[in-house]
């Protein structure tokens, strides 16, 4: 995607009146990364639960979707050590949204749990209590880590082969939606008169006969408020856009131009009719972080400033040491890459994802670019970690997050401030008046689920008359 | 001064209890419930509200309450609505790592500006241990047709306590920095490994969480069995104990001391109540509830009658040298609630037997007396330095 206003063509196809589509917004918690600038004199607390409400209720004046919490099992490690450069650290995710619910009225709240060192029986009836403590607001970020640095924190290690992750995935969401389904919808009678709580013979036993999950119990709740919870899943590789095909009701991901996007958003709904789905049954909502200015100049300025805040000295070789595999004293964030090829079996970074496969070739590309551009390392970092981003006037990336909607390059946006817990503040105040403006954005909440708020069907149950219904997944 | 918690269970502890007027049956799986039952411990200055949890159900009988909510999730949901009371749900430990329940309550102290603490219960029965993966992994004695050993279970419980303290403290109070100059956010010294490997488990750590604000929450555990009155005694804060009158709670209070050593927990006796204005009243709603759904005896002292009776019965306690207090279980909610903060917590203030509720809510821990801990990583200030020392 362009990174800056004057790359857009805003000619392009566009929808207008009743087919004109809405965006769908959410609002990442600034997170565990470099994009969250802890340096800016006006950075709050990553811990205190108002930096949570206050982001929340943000979004929930400008009407967003939802909220959205990232999640890592383990404190991520460089050359054996603790990260300590980026933020470091968060509280669980879970108890923040439930307490979340309590101060908001009809924002989704979205959580990401890990399918691998997770319980599928825990899982269902955790999301399903959200469900119910929120009214319908829960929506669940599956993801499958499976590495044995973050299995040292848990008793079976790292159990799970890499390349069964999302076979397991699959079995799990199975399984917790099996759950969710136990009590048939007029389970619950609650006929005083009559003395029928639940009617036994409403609520299956759930039975999952799958590989890797293998487990039978009837749910400990009634049908949560949605049917089920939302759900997300991240993941770009072939086998993350299949699993969100067949079971995900909206796709995290990132991707850069407005082309790539359309080719996205056309391959993983493409997807869906193999499975029985329509193509607004999956909604695909890229991360995106954004900086508004009172010109273009002025936001180029300030995303200028934000990007060499995010990357100081210290990150720039820690990023390039991640690349190379192991540490080099003594390189100069101001000046060249080193001299010497990456390692490319080695790695010094754990704890997060490594997005590159060959660090040979993608040396050699920076290298290329450190010779045209005469950039020093820092330099450099700051533009090859460029992400998807908006930088403009508020018209500007009122008129290009509505471009991506309207040309099917996606169905909106999860917003990561960079500036906790304000980041969000300038964006609701400033863009989403004119996304309005435009038809683009809701001017009030029209119902009270997150499922109402997405457009997304409550699925149908699948415990027929009180069998045993099988929540092993095809 | 008499130590006063209340326990919170759906419609109440009968298993009938949601039949009764006023109960809102339709309503026990909405937040509104159980924020109003909350609310009304909050106005009764309750040292502590306690959310029972297990992993199986209550009942399978279609007459009696079923289904249950997360107890972490409905205090984590009640905490921005409540100002003063403790929050403590239950955790079993059987079935849930370590790792995710020290985040988990750390966190509720977070969202609770430190009124959090955690009461941990295992999980005995083969219906719950089916609905586990893991239970299928070969674990000796976790698996899904083994009747698994109570000691084993309670020894894990121990474990797990001693894991969770660590992990409450694998972050020092000031590890987040913040330092511009050297481009550090956190001072990674003051960040720990915990490197438990216990019989059950193992867990490498740090957590993931930051130390909570109380340093280290509140720990309950119900002294009921002899593993679990070994386990209370040694490692819980407040134990809970379980009699059928006052001279048994005191016995049993004693051998909870003797056990505790030099330790001193709070043991609060748990208080079955049924509170009406008139004492038969009470009796007769008592008997309505056992004829909707008997076989449900006592578990403890049970009172059915009037707030001036619940009033005596508390004096008496706080008259004896060997209890500190009692764990109100309403029968029926929130008709037997209600009460307790218009009459009941009045009374007992009017007798000096609890404190006002003025001024800046206390910490859970503060409430039993406990200090804000060091940090057992940590090195204290005035100790001589020694070289070779940090991990």
């Amino acid at each position: 995607m362009s990174t800056t206003p004057s790359g857009t063509d805003l000619t392009a196809p566009r929808r207008e009146g009743r087919h004109r589509k809405r965006v769908h917004l959410g609002a990442h918690f600034p997170g565990v990364n470099s994009t969250t600038v802890w340096r800016d004199p006006r950075a709050g607390s990553q811990t205190d639960f108002s930096s949570f409400a206050h982001v929340a209720r943000t979004a929930e004046r400008g009407l967003m979707d939802f909220f959205f919490l990232a999640e890592g099992l383990r404190l991520r490690e460089h050359r054996g050590r603790i990260v300590d450069l980026d933020v470091v650290g968060r509280p669980d995710t879970l108890p923040v949204l439930n307490a979340l619910a309590a101060v908001t009225t009809h924002l989704g709240l979205a959580g990401t749990l890990n399918t691998t060192f997770n319980e599928p029986f825990e899982l269902a009836r955790q999301l399903a209590t959200l469900d119910h403590l929120s009214g319908g607001r829960a929506a669940w970020n599956v993801v499958t880590s499976s590495d044995a640095f973050t299995g040292e924190n848990f008793r079976r290690g790292g159990y799970l082969a890499h390349e069964d992750r999302y076979a397991r995935a699959r079995e799990v969401v199975g399984a917790v939606r099996g759950w969710w389904d136990s009590w048939a919808d007029d389970a619950l009678v609650a006929d005083a008169a009559a003395g029928t709580f639940v009617r036994a013979d409403r609520v299956a036993e759930v039975a999952a006969r799958g590989e890797h999950v293998r487990a039978r119990a009837r749910g400990l709740l009634p049908r949560p408020p949605q049917g089920h919870p939302v759900l997300f899943q991240a993941g770009d590789s072939p086998q993350g856009r299949e699993t969100a095909a067949a079971l995900a009701d909206a796709v995290f991901t990132v991707h850069g131009t407005l082309e790539a996007g359309q080719a996205f958003t056309a391959d993983v709904k493409g997807r869906l009719a193999a499975h029985g789905r329509r193509p607004e049954d999956l909604k695909v909502l890229p991360g995106a972080t954004f900086v508004l200015g009172d010109t273009p100049a002025d936001a180029l300025e300030r995303a200028r400033e934000t990007r060499f805040l995010q990357v100081g000295p210290e990150q720039a070789v820690a990023h390039v040491e991640a690349l190379w595999g192991r540490e080099l004293p003594g390189l100069d964030p101001d000046g060249p890459l080193p001299a010497s090829d990456p390692d490319p079996a080695a790695t010094v970074t754990r704890g997060r994802v490594r997005h590159t496969t060959d660090p040979v070739a993608t040396a050699q590309r920076w290298r290329q670019l450190q010779a045209e551009h005469g950039w020093s390392v820092r330099e450099l970092v700051v533009e090859v970690t460029q992400r998807q981003q908006f930088v403009g006037t508020p018209e500007q990336v009122a008129a290009e997050i509505d471009l991506y909607v309207q040309a099917d390059a996606c169905d909106g946006f999860i917003l990561i401030p960079s500036l906790t817990p304000t980041g969000l503040d300038e964006f609701v105040d400033r863009v989403v008046p004119l996304l309005q403006e435009r038809g683009a954005h809701r001017t009030a909440y029209e119902g009270p689920t997150l499922r109402h708020h997405l457009g997304l069907p409550v699925p149908a149950a699948r415990t027929v008359d009180g069998e045993a219904a099988d929540g092993e997944q095809r | 001064m008499l130590h006063l918690a209340i326990e919170l269970d759906g419609a109440g502890r009968h298993p009938a209890a949601w039949r009764l007027p006023g109960a809102d049956p339709a309503g026990l799986f909405s937040a509104a419930h159980h924020v109003r039952l909350a609310q009304l411990a909050d106005a009764a200055d309750a040292d502590l509200v306690v959310h029972p949890d297990a992993f199986a159900d209550r009942s399978s009988s279609d007459g009696e309450q079923r289904g249950r909510l997360d107890a972490v999730a409905l205090a984590s949901r009640v905490a921005p609505l409540t100002t003063r009371a403790g929050l403590v749900p239950v955790v079993t430990t059987t079935w849930t790592e370590p790792f995710h329940t020290a985040k988990a309550i750390a966190t509720l102290d977070i969202v609770s500006g430190g009124r959090a603490g955690v009461q941990l219960d295992v999980s005995r029965t083969a219906q719950e241990a089916r609905a586990f993966v893991r239970s299928g992994t070969g674990e000796p004695g976790r698996g899904a047709d083994e009747a698994p050993d109570p000691d084993d279970l309670w020894d894990e419980a121990a474990d797990t306590v001693g894991a969770l303290r660590l992990l409450w403290d694998s972050w020092e109070d000031d590890a987040v920095v913040r330092d511009v100059a050297t481009g550090r956010y956190v001072d990674r010294d003051k960040l720990h490994h915990v490197d438990v490997v216990a019989r059950r488990f193992s867990v490498r750590g740090p957590s993931i969480t930051p130390r909570p604000p109380q340093g280290q929450p509140l720990v309950v555990v119900a002294a009921g069995d002899g593993p679990s009155l070994r386990v209370a005694a040694r490692h819980a804060d407040v134990v809970r104990v379980a009699a059928p009158d006052l001279p048994a709670a005191a016995d049993l209070a004693r051998r909870v001391r003797r056990e505790a050593g030099d330790r001193r927990p709070a043991v609060l006796l748990d208080v079955e109540v049924l509170l009406r204005r008139e004492r038969a009243r009470a009796a007769e709603v008592l008997d309505r509830l056992e004829g909707w759904a008997p076989g449900h005896p006592a578990r403890s002292l049970r009172l059915a009658g009037t707030p001036a009776d619940l009033v005596a019965l508390l004096a008496g306690i706080a008259a004896g040298a060997d209890l500190d207090g009692a764990v109100l279980v309403p029968l029926d909610l929130p008709a037997s609630l209600e009460p307790v903060a218009a009459e009941v917590v009045p009374a007992l203030r009017g007798r000096g037997l609890r404190p006002g509720a003025a001024g800046p809510a206390p910490a859970l821990r503060e409430r039993f007396g406990l200090p804000r801990p060091a940090n057992r990583f940590a090195t204290p200030v005035d100790a001589p330095s020694t070289s070779g020392a940090t991990a």
